[in-house]
């Protein structure tokens, strides 16, 4: 077991090492003088000399690529052209909105996805299954600024139910903070949804045709339990794998719905960084999410062991 | 001399259905399907005639005109410079098409080769997957996002950077297609018989991968069309000068209290062409691979 883990951790690093390698390359092979890029359009001589030696860009590749990743391992993500911050400061500041946006959405999507996914496959074909597949390739076709802005006109500016935009932390009050997190975590929610509930229905479209399934019923076992305890948990790792996989999805859609809604989070920090080419801004971003996705798909591969004792660990 | 044998002998089945045919079976499999494909065929078609279809300049600046509601001139209003909406979206969608289907084309062709390579040399397999794996973790939207920071934003880089983060599940799947179809016994035997590696990939393992690429094409085609969007809409697409469905949005998101249509009603052409393309990539699936089909295609 814990051979297992530390190699399935061991399998992350050259993962990792290929990000921070294509994000390395994509500066210094962007035609131009990277410090030229780094320092923007109203940078003097000096300033590029600076950026240059800091940089190490008169170095070797190879020995500017280690100094790089030796300073990333520290912690050292550079300073943003447009504030002058360290880089990791401006990150710092804004994790919370964008955090509790995932958390909220990826809680809401399996806590409604499961379930439909699960009545979509036992009543296959049925008026419901159809439904369940039709919200899936909606999920999957609708641009999730057009969602959101959809539910600004109808809650906000129609039945005025909620606050346009902004965001408020949780330690102001529960209340106030799902006030305003709610709009966009609806919006983010479908295409999620849309993703769990489609995995969901075929895995258990699958095993709902399996031998033992009709033992379990021809035993007399009660449908629910049928349904849960023995079609549902063999389930569990599509399912995993998929939540898994999608959180690539919600990274993007978060840089999205917190542009629609004025959210002061790590998506509006990226965007804001784009508009003024700010690219430390943009390659920390990238690197972080890159890693949140690598190691929460790492614990996903971790907790298979865990789910399904049928998984051996080789 | 063998592989002329099967071949004639495999053919005859599959020159009875002509692949128009084909096509109309797959069409007209379902109502739904059948109206994706003639909304679609309206937005393809109003987008490659738009200069003839629309009523007004796209670009012309009518300042006088600013911000007005629909009315009989303007069928969608105008924007916050007096240039006709409804003009706008029609050739708008322009560049949707030509990034939707540039970018499918690129990533399969890209994915194509880089996937029969893996999956066909041992040595050089464990090094792309890895590539692979590092590009997959890279959420899409934040690498188009920083390849268009670096290299400014023109048509060309979109493309490019639109094309990139798709190539990877495009070689998955080609390696996948090619691992278990070298198991199979006429490949085994071309491999006996002395057939070189060009041939084998040519004759009997890239046939193999021409049905799912289809599929993961059209998949790829509406997935790029909704980067693009995004891209756009986050200030990070193509000049506004150049109608696109996201720069409209974009530049109405402003003035979205006024006039919600400057938003809305690029953003329903948007969902409309995906949501075409999905459907009918999901036809084509059903039609080419059953097998599939029941197991929903990872995309």
């Amino acid at each position: 077991m814990i051979g297992y883990i530390f190699q399935r951790i061991l399998a992350a690093v050259p993962v990792m090492g290929f990000v921070a390698l294509f994000v390395f390359l994509l500066l210094r092979l962007t035609p131009g003088d990277p410090a030229a890029i780094i320092a923007g359009d109203t940078a003097t001589p000096a300033q590029l000399e600076a950026i240059r030696d800091s940089l190490g860009l008169n170095d070797p590749m190879l020995v500017q690529f280690f100094t790089w990743i030796g300073r990333l391992l520290q912690g050292d993500f550079g300073t943003s052209i447009l504030s002058g911050k360290p880089v990791i400061e401006l990150i710092e500041a804004r994790m919370e909105p964008t955090i509790s946006l995932a958390l909220t959405t990826i809680t809401l999507s399996v806590v409604i996805a499961v379930p439909l996914g699960v009545i979509a496959a036992w009543k296959h074909g049925t008026l419901i299954d159809r439904f369940v597949m039709l919200l899936s390739v909606l999920g999957f076709s609708i641009p999730v600024f057009v969602i959101g802005y959809l539910m600004i006109s109808l809650f906000s500016m129609e039945l005025k139910w909620f606050p346009v935009q902004g965001f408020r932390p949780i330690g102001d009050g529960v209340g106030d903070f799902l006030e305003r997190i709610a709009l966009p975590t609806f919006t983010l929610t479908l295409l999620y949804i849309a993703l769990i509930a489609r995995i969901t229905r075929t895995s258990m479209l699958e095993i709902l045709g399996d031998d033992y399934i009709r033992t379990a019923r021809a035993k007399g076992l009660p449908e629910s339990r049928v349904l849960m305890r023995h079609a549902l948990r063999n389930c569990s790792v599509p399912i995993i794998t998929v939540i898994g996989i999608g959180f690539a999805l919600i990274i993007s859609g978060v840089v999205v719905t917190e542009s629609v809604f004025n959210l002061p989070g790590l998506g509006r920090l990226t965007v804001d960084a784009v508009l003024a080419r700010d690219y430390p801004v943009i390659q920390a971003v990238i690197l972080l999410a890159s890693l949140i996705y690598v190691v929460i798909n790492l614990l996903i591969d971790i907790a298979y062991v865990l789910l399904d004792p049928r998984i051996r660990y080789s | 001399m063998t592989d002329q044998t099967t071949a004639t002998v495999a053919a005859p089945p599959r020159d009875t259905t002509t692949a128009l045919t084909r096509v109309r079976e797959i069409v007209t499999s379902s109502p739904i399907v059948l109206l994706a494909t003639v909304l679609l065929a309206i937005v393809v078609l109003s987008a490659i005639f738009a200069t003839w279809v629309v009523p007004h300049d796209p670009v012309r600046l009518t300042p006088s005109e600013r911000l007005k509601p629909p009315s009989d001139t303007y069928w969608l209003g105008t924007d916050a410079f007096g240039r006709d909406l409804f003009s706008r979206i029609v050739t708008g969608g322009r560049i949707s098409l030509v990034v939707g289907v540039g970018a499918a084309i690129a990533a399969v062709f890209a994915g194509l080769v880089l996937g029969l390579l893996a999956g066909y040399i041992r040595w050089l397999d464990a090094v792309l997957m890895r590539m692979v794996d590092g590009l997959m973790a890279i959420p899409n939207v934040l690498l188009a996002i920083a390849i268009v920071s670096l290299w400014g934003a023109s048509l060309w880089t979109v493309l490019v950077a639109i094309t990139i983060p798709e190539v990877p599940r495009v070689v998955r799947l080609v390696r996948s297609v090619v691992l278990s179809a070298r198991e199979e016994p006429y490949v085994e035997a071309a491999i006996a018989a002395g057939s070189s590696t060009w041939l084998i990939m040519r004759r009997h393992l890239v046939p193999n991968t021409v049905a799912p690429l289809i599929i993961q094409g059209t998949y790829i085609c509406a997935s790029a069309i909704l980067t693009e969007a995004i891209l756009s809409f986050l200030g990070a697409g193509i000049n506004p000068e150049t109608p696109s469905w996201g720069n409209i949005m974009a530049e109405g998101r402003i003035y979205f209290q006024i006039n919600p249509g400057i938003v809305l009603w690029p953003g329903l052409i948007v969902s409309v062409a995906i949501l075409s393309i999905n459907l009918l990539g999901d036809a084509v699936r059903d039609a080419l691979d059953p097998r599939m089909a029941q197991r929903g295609i990872d995309r």
